[in-house]
C-alpha cells in the first residue's frame, strides 16, 4: 500500500449542529503518517486528541478539511463504508473498559474477525481459534482464555485489548491512553508487547497519551497543541 | 446480522436475573390475557349450554327472556300457568319429539321445587349431551318422593330418605308450610353446573298432591285438610303446569311449531327458541368479561413499560460497550438493531411463555373447573383476537425497545469512541 496510513488536510472540527454549533475544538493544516510508523502524539488533557482520533475512525465527522486512510477518503465514503473501512482496518484500544463485558475473552479477542469478513481472510488458512489462541500465548493470557472479562484484572484486559486490535492485522492500530490506568512496570510490559504485535501484524501504530515520558519509544512524536490552531485550544498553552 | 443474534443473546444472557424477570413479568400477562380469553368462550359455551337438546320452551304468554328465566334459570317468578289441556294438546303434536313439562310455584328453604315427570330424567341434557345422572336414589315413585339437585343435597345435608317439608311460595322464609305433607328424598341428581343443582324435583301428581286441600292459592281451614295418608293417587289430576320444554323431531318444524304456539287461539302462550334467548342473555352479562380483558390488557402494557424502563437504566453503563462496539466497526444502526434484537427476544420469549403456561393451566384445570363451575374449557386454538394479541405484543414490545434503543443510536453518533 503506497499510499499514507494517515492524511488530514485542512480540518476542522466542532461539536454541535447549527445552532448549537461550539466553537471548534481542532483546526489541523495537516497531519501525515507513513504505514509502518509508531506515531506518538501527545497533548494534555482536554486537548482534543480521543476528538481527533473519533475523525480518524470515521465515527466522527469534520465540518471542513479532507481525511483519507490508506488513501481511501472518509469524506467520499457512506457512513456504513466507513464502519467497514475502520472495522477492516483500523484496530482500536481505549484507555480502560475495552471489552464486551458480556463476552468471554475468547470471544472479545475473535469478535473484530466475526464482525469484519477482511480481517478473517487475512487469517488465511489459520482458524480464529488458531489465531485467538497464537495472540493470547504471545501475550500471555493463554490461561486466562475461558474466564469471563470481569473476572480479569486491568492489566490483563488491556492485553486482551492488544489482542483484540491486532487480530487480522489491521493497517492501523489507533492506542488512546491505554497505559494510563496502569503502574509503570506495567506499562512498559505493556508497550513492549503492543509493539511486537503491531511489528509482528505489520500494522502502523498511532500512539496517543498525556504522558510525554513514553515518547522515547516512538519513531516519530508530535505535539496535539503544536499543529491544532483551534483558538479555545491555543488559549490554553503556556 | 448473525453476528448481532448472537452478540444480543449473549448479552441477555449475561443480564439472566433482569431478563428473566422481565421475560416472567410479559409471560405473567400474556397468561392471564389467553387465559381470560378461553375462560371466556368456555363460559359462553358452558352458558350457551345450561339447557341442550330443546327447541322451544313454552310457557304463558310473556316475553323470551322472561319465560326462559323462570323455566331454565329458576329465576323471577313465572307468569301464569297454562293449562294441562293446552299442554297435552302439544305434546301429542305430530311434529314434537318429546315435551317436558314444569310446574313451579313452591320452594324448600330458597330452593325451587319444580315438578316434572320421567321425561325430565330420559331427555334433559346439558352442554351438547350430557343427561341428567344420579349419584344415588332413583326417580320419584311414590307421590311424596322428591329428587335433590347436587348443591340442595350438599348445602342442606340432605342424603336419601330425609324427609322435607316444603313451602308454599317462593321467599325463602315462607309463612305456609305444607308441614302435613313432608317429602321423602329417592335420589340425588349428579352435578351438573347448571340451574338444576339448585332445584328439588318433585312428581307432578306430587304437586297437586301437596295443593289437593287448598282452595284459590290459600290453605284449608281447620278442619278441612286431608291427610298425606288419606289422599288417592287415582283420583289426583294434574290442572295446570308452568311451562314445558319442546323436542321437535325434525329441526325444520321448529319456527312453524313456534309460530303455531305463539298464535294458539284457545290460550296465550309464548313459545322461545333457547339458544337464541341464550345468546341474547350472554351478551347482557357478557360486559364483565371485558372489564377482565381490559385489566390484563393494563397489566401487560405495564410488564412492556417495565422492560422499556430496565432498557433505559442500562443504557447509561451500556455507552461504554456501544462505543467498544462501534470502533470494532459495528455502525450505529447495527447498534440500533442489536438493542432492538434484545427486547424483541424478550417480548417474543415472554409472550411464547405465557401462551405456554395458560396452556398447561388449562390442560390441569380442565377437568376440576369443568366439575365445580360448568365452565368447558377448551384447548382449540385461541381467538384470532388473542392470537393478534400475541404478535401485537411481540411487535409492541419491538417499537417499545426502539425507544432506547434509539438514545443509544443517537448517543453513539455524538459520543464517536468517547463517552461525553
Amino acid at each position: 500500500m503506497g499510499a499514507l496510513a494517515v492524511c488530514l488536510h485542512d480540518v476542522v472540527f466542532a461539536y454541535g449542529r447549527g445552532r448549537a454549533r461550539q466553537r471548534p475544538v481542532l483546526d489541523i493544516p495537516s497531519l501525515e503518517i507513513a504505514p509502518g510508523e509508531r506515531f506518538f502524539l501527545h497533548g494534555p488533557s482536554g486537548c482534543g486528541k480521543t476528538t481527533l482520533l473519533g475523525l480518524i475512525a470515521g465515527v466522527l465527522l469534520p465540518q471542513a478539511g479532507s481525511i483519507a486512510i490508506f488513501g481511501q477518503a472518509l469524506g467520499a465514503l457512506s457512513p456504513s463504508a466507513r464502519d467497514r473501512l475502520r472495522g477492516a482496518e483500523m484496530g482500536y484500544i481505549f484507555q480502560g473498559f475495552n471489552l464486551i463485558p458480556y463476552l468471554s475473552v475468547r470471544q472479545n479477542i475473535a469478535l473484530p474477525c466475526e464482525v469484519h469478513a477482511a480481517r478473517r481472510q487475512r487469517l488465511g488458512t489459520t482458524s480464529i481459534t488458531a489465531e485467538v489462541e497464537r495472540l493470547a500465548a504471545a501475550l500471555g493470557l493463554l490461561p486466562l482464555l475461558d474466564q469471563s472479562v470481569t473476572e480479569l484484572s486491568t492489566g490483563q484486559q488491556q492485553r486482551v485489548a492488544i489482542a483484540r486490535a491486532t487480530i487480522g492485522r489491521p493497517g492501523l492500530i489507533v492506542a488512546d491512553e491505554p497505559t494510563s490506568a496502569l503502574d509503570t512496570d506495567r506499562r512498559e510490559q505493556f508497550l513492549a508487547l503492543l509493539f511486537e504485535l503491531c511489528e509482528n501484524a505489520g500494522s502502523t501504530l498511532l500512539f496517543v497519551s498525556h504522558d510525554r515520558s513514553l515518547a522515547g519509544r516512538f519513531s516519530r512524536e508530535l505535539a496535539l497543541p503544536v499543529i491544532n490552531r483551534a483558538a479555545s485550544v491555543r488559549e490554553g498553552l503556556p | 446480522m448473525l453476528v448481532l443474534l448472537r452478540l444480543a443473546v449473549r448479552s441477555l444472557r449475561s443480564r439472566l436475573l433482569t431478563t428473566s424477570l422481565t421475560v416472567f413479568s410479559i409471560a405473567l400477562s400474556v397468561l392471564l390475557l389467553v387465559g381470560i380469553d378461553r375462560l371466556r368462550s368456555g363460559a359462553q359455551q358452558g352458558f350457551a349450554g345450561t339447557v341442550s337438546g330443546v327447541d322451544l320452551v313454552v310457557g304463558a304468554r310473556s316475553g323470551p327472556l322472561p319465560l326462559l328465566l323462570s323455566s331454565v334459570f329458576h329465576i323471577g317468578d313465572g307468569a301464569n300457568d297454562i293449562s294441562f289441556e293446552t299442554y297435552a294438546h302439544f305434546r301429542d303434536h305430530p311434529a314434537v319429539a318429546w315435551t317436558i313439562p314444569f310446574s313451579m310455584g313452591d320452594s324448600h328453604r330458597g330452593y325451587r321445587v319444580v315438578g316434572t315427570d320421567e321425561n325430565f330424567y330420559k331427555h334433559y341434557s346439558y352442554r351438547g349431551g350430557h343427561a341428567i345422572r344420579f349419584t344415588a336414589g332413583r326417580q320419584p315413585g311414590a307421590l311424596f318422593d322428591c329428587v335433590l339437585g347436587s348443591d340442595v343435597a350438599e348445602r342442606l345435608r340432605y342424603g336419601l330418605g330425609s324427609r322435607l317439608v316444603l313451602a308454599h311460595g317462593l321467599e325463602s322464609v315462607s309463612l305456609m308450610n305444607h308441614a302435613d305433607k313432608p317429602f321423602t328424598v329417592s335420589g340425588i341428581l349428579a352435578r351438573t353446573s347448571t340451574p338444576v343443582d339448585r332445584a328439588i324435583y318433585i312428581s307432578l301428581l306430587g304437586v297437586e298432591a301437596m295443593h289437593v286441600d287448598w282452595s284459590d292459592g290459600t290453605p284449608p281451614a281447620l278442619g278441612e285438610a286431608i291427610p298425606a295418608a288419606h289422599i288417592d293417587p287415582k283420583q289426583l289430576h294434574v290442572d295446570q303446569i308452568s311451562a314445558f320444554l319442546v323436542r321437535t323431531r325434525t329441526r325444520i318444524s321448529t319456527l312453524p311449531l313456534q309460530r303455531e304456539i305463539n298464535t294458539y287461539e284457545p290460550e296465550p302462550l309464548t313459545a322461545a327458541i333457547p339458544a337464541l334467548t341464550l345468546a341474547e342473555l350472554w351478551h347482557l352479562v357478557g360486559y364483565a368479561d371485558s372489564a377482565l380483558s381490559l385489566v390484563s390488557a393494563a397489566a401487560l402494557v405495564i410488564g412492556l413499560l417495565s422492560m422499556v424502563a430496565i432498557l433505559y437504566t442500562t443504557l447509561n453503563e451500556r455507552r461504554r460497550e456501544i462505543a467498544i462496539l462501534r470502533a470494532l466497526g459495528l455502525s450505529a444502526r447495527q447498534v440500533l438493531q442489536l438493542l432492538i434484537l434484545e427486547t424483541t427476544f424478550i417480548s417474543l420469549a415472554g409472550t411464547l411463555l405465557g401462551f405456554a403456561g395458560a396452556y398447561s393451566l388449562l390442560v390441569l384445570a380442565r377437568s376440576p373447573v369443568e366439575q365445580r363451575f360448568g365452565i368447558p374449557l377448551l384447548l382449540g386454538s385461541p381467538s384470532p383476537l388473542i392470537l393478534g394479541f400475541g404478535c401485537g405484543i411481540v411487535l409492541l414490545g419491538a417499537i417499545l425497545g426502539s425507544l432506547p434503543a434509539l438514545q443509544a443510536y443517537r448517543n453513539s453518533l455524538a459520543d464517536g469512541l468517547s463517552v461525553r
